[in-house]
């Protein structure tokens, strides 16, 4: 028995090594981050490097936060963000229900086609949006941002909507029905409050991917009234390149909200996504 | 996210002879559900599609008014660059390397987090940090990588601390480095959604299967070649195809590291294509580029849907 709680120990000592230098590796980049957001500039390549900082300030916080422009950079995204959130989600549950619940001609090839645009490569796109969205007098403004990032968050929430909706008994719309309910009550009233926790997990997903675009937003727009938060950190890093510490606090403060969706709904989102993965 | 198909409900009631009408009331309800999706995909995808395929075949489009059909030319230009190669072999490299380390590092890190010796909080914190990497946007990993691989960074102190470099290397400006250091950049950034989607499918393998060869005297190395790894296969290739194809796709992380250079050494598919659209304004050669780039794309979509058959 000893050999066994041994080798049992062993294993165990093993796998701690492992995770902790997977950890250190994952982590430390990030700890760096954090640390450098609260240096002063001058400690930023101080040799020998520190983690822990002597000077610890929030200046870089609050120039950033005290700067007009790039709170207008969050403003933006937050709005673009919202606004694809909401929007795919409305869409979405609308093209779920259909898949879900009716049979109609030319269904598969719809679907094939709503599958095969999450492979269309953006570069591809980027052009000819660029003439479209100048044509359609949407270049520089909102809506051209939310209307093209809906291309990528739309297909993902098609499918993952209708896999959701495909699990919920087809006895609760039916129910509906009975009463002398229509299919379109069905759908607001008892099938969207039923699949709230896939819901939630697609508007996570969502609104992280349109929260993080980038080329959309570096082509279609021109102004600093319109550019996105990671277009923000691109241009502090032109203007001044050797403001680390800022360029650090504008990421931390960049990546709050993401980070904040995620370890809130955390179980919600990782089951809901690999809920698609997995069944592949 | 995910390429899969769901399966599209089939349960529906058949069409019993003399209801043909509300059959048909059915699909117009249906279609109606779908509008706004079919409004918005023939709008911004199939309508650009069209376009930009137009484009690659004239000659001054977008900045000039009178374009001309120009054949098969801004093709002959696009494949005879020598940056467009240079940028073909230099994606090819970038994205399997990226997707062979993401396998690996995702699958050694699923395996860890899905130890039966370790408990469950213990797990649950490992994995948060194990995901973050991914919960951070390209912009802010650019420049985190840029601030850690400066000449003055931490990791050129460290490497030089231990005597494996001599002087500060500038990663992202030394021509023979630079592709390696934004592909490594890349692993760092994209394993952690290969390690979500394994760890998920290895808590779905049977535990019957492992006690049955552990039964048979098998040892953990056996177990994982005989087991772990032909259940995980259909995640596994599914998986890897995707991130061939969201790895071709970036754009950003390159952009906002070495731009492309030096020299070209790190110049991608799309990043050649960008510049010759807002760089160089010669949109019509940037049209042909993009044509070639989907084509290539498709030619990996066309594995993935065949891989998803064969389940």
């Amino acid at each position: 028995m000893a050999t066994v709680k041994t080798r049992r120990t062993l294993a165990k000592a093993g796998v701690v090594t492992g995770l902790v230098i997977g950890g250190l590796f994952a982590g430390l980049p990030i700890l760096w981050l954090l640390s450098t957001s609260v240096k002063s500039n001058g400690e930023v390549f101080q040799n020998p490097p520190q983690l822990i900082t002597e000077g610890f300030s929030l200046d870089a916080y609050r120039a950033i936060l005290g700067n007009g422009a790039q709170l207008r950079f969050f403003l933006n995204s937050y709005i673009v963000a919202f606004a694809v959130t909401i929007l795919t989600l409305l869409v979405a549950i609308l093209a779920g229900y259909a898949f879900s619940r009716f049979t109609f001609p030319f269904q598969k090839t719809i679907n094939a086609v709503i599958v095969s645009v999450q492979a269309v490569p953006p570069i591809t796109l980027v052009i000819p949006y660029f003439g479209l969205i100048v044509a359609l007098g949407l270049y520089d403004t909102y809506l051209g941002l939310i209307l093209t990032h809906m291309v990528f968050t739309l297909p993902y929430a098609i499918i993952m909507i209708t896999a959701y909706l495909n699990t919920l008994p087809r006895e609760l719309d039916e129910s509906v029905k009975v009463d002398g309910g229509s299919g379109w009550t069905a759908l607001w009233r008892i099938l969207v409050p039923t699949a709230v926790p896939g819901l939630i997990a697609v508007g996570v997903y969502t609104f992280m991917i349109s929260w993080n675009e980038y080329l959309f937003a570096l082509t279609l727009t021109r102004t600093d009234d319109m550019r996105t938060v990671p277009i923000g950190i691109q241009l502090l890093m032109g203007q001044h390149s050797y403001e680390w510490n800022q360029m650090m606090a504008m990421s931390i403060l960049g990546s709050i909200p993401v980070l904040a969706l995620f370890l809130f709904f955390q179980r919600r989102f990782i089951g809901g996504l690999t809920a698609g993965a997995v069944k592949a | 996210m995910t390429l899969t198909a769901p399966e599209t409900s089939t349960r529906s009631a058949p069409a019993a002879p003399g209801r043909s009408r509300s059959t048909l009331a059915r699909r117009l309800v249906a279609y109606g559900y779908l509008s706004p999706t079919v409004l918005l995909i023939v709008v911004l995808m199939v309508v650009p599609i069209v376009m930009v395929i137009g484009y690659s075949f004239r000659d001054n489009v977008i900045v000039q008014e009178n374009s001309v059909f120009a054949g098969f030319a801004n093709y002959t230009k696009v494949l005879t660059d020598a940056n467009f190669l240079a940028a073909l072999k230099n994606t090819a490299v970038f994205i399997s390397v990226s997707t062979m380390a993401h396998l690996v590092l995702g699958l050694a890190f699923a395996m860890m987090l899905n130890t039966p010796l370790l408990g469950g909080v213990t797990k649950a914190i490992f994995r948060i940090v194990y995901i973050l990497p991914w919960l951070f946007t390209i912009a802010v990993i650019a420049v985190i990588w840029r601030l850690l691989l400066d000449p003055a960074g931490v990791v050129n102190h460290v490497l030089q601390t231990l005597g494996l470099i001599q002087e500060g290397v500038n990663w992202f400006s030394d021509p023979g480095m630079a592709l390696w250091a934004v592909t490594f950049v890349n692993i760092w950034a994209g394993y952690p959604f290969f390690m979500i989607s394994l760890l998920a499918a290895l808590q779905g393998i049977p535990t019957d299967l492992y006690e049955a060869a552990a039964v048979d005297g098998t040892n953990w190395f056996q177990r994982f070649l005989h087991v772990t790894l032909p259940q995980l296969r259909p995640v596994i290739i599914s998986m890897a195809v995707l991130d061939l194809i969201w790895t071709s796709h970036q754009f950003a992380l390159i952009w906002m590291t070495t731009g492309g250079g030096p020299l070209n050494s790190t110049e991608m598919l799309s990043t050649f294509t960008y510049k010759q659209a807002f760089s160089e304004y010669e949109f019509a050669t940037a049209s042909a580029a993009a044509v070639i780039v989907l084509l290539l794309t498709m030619v990996l979509a066309f594995f993935y849907v065949r891989s998803q058959r064969e389940q």
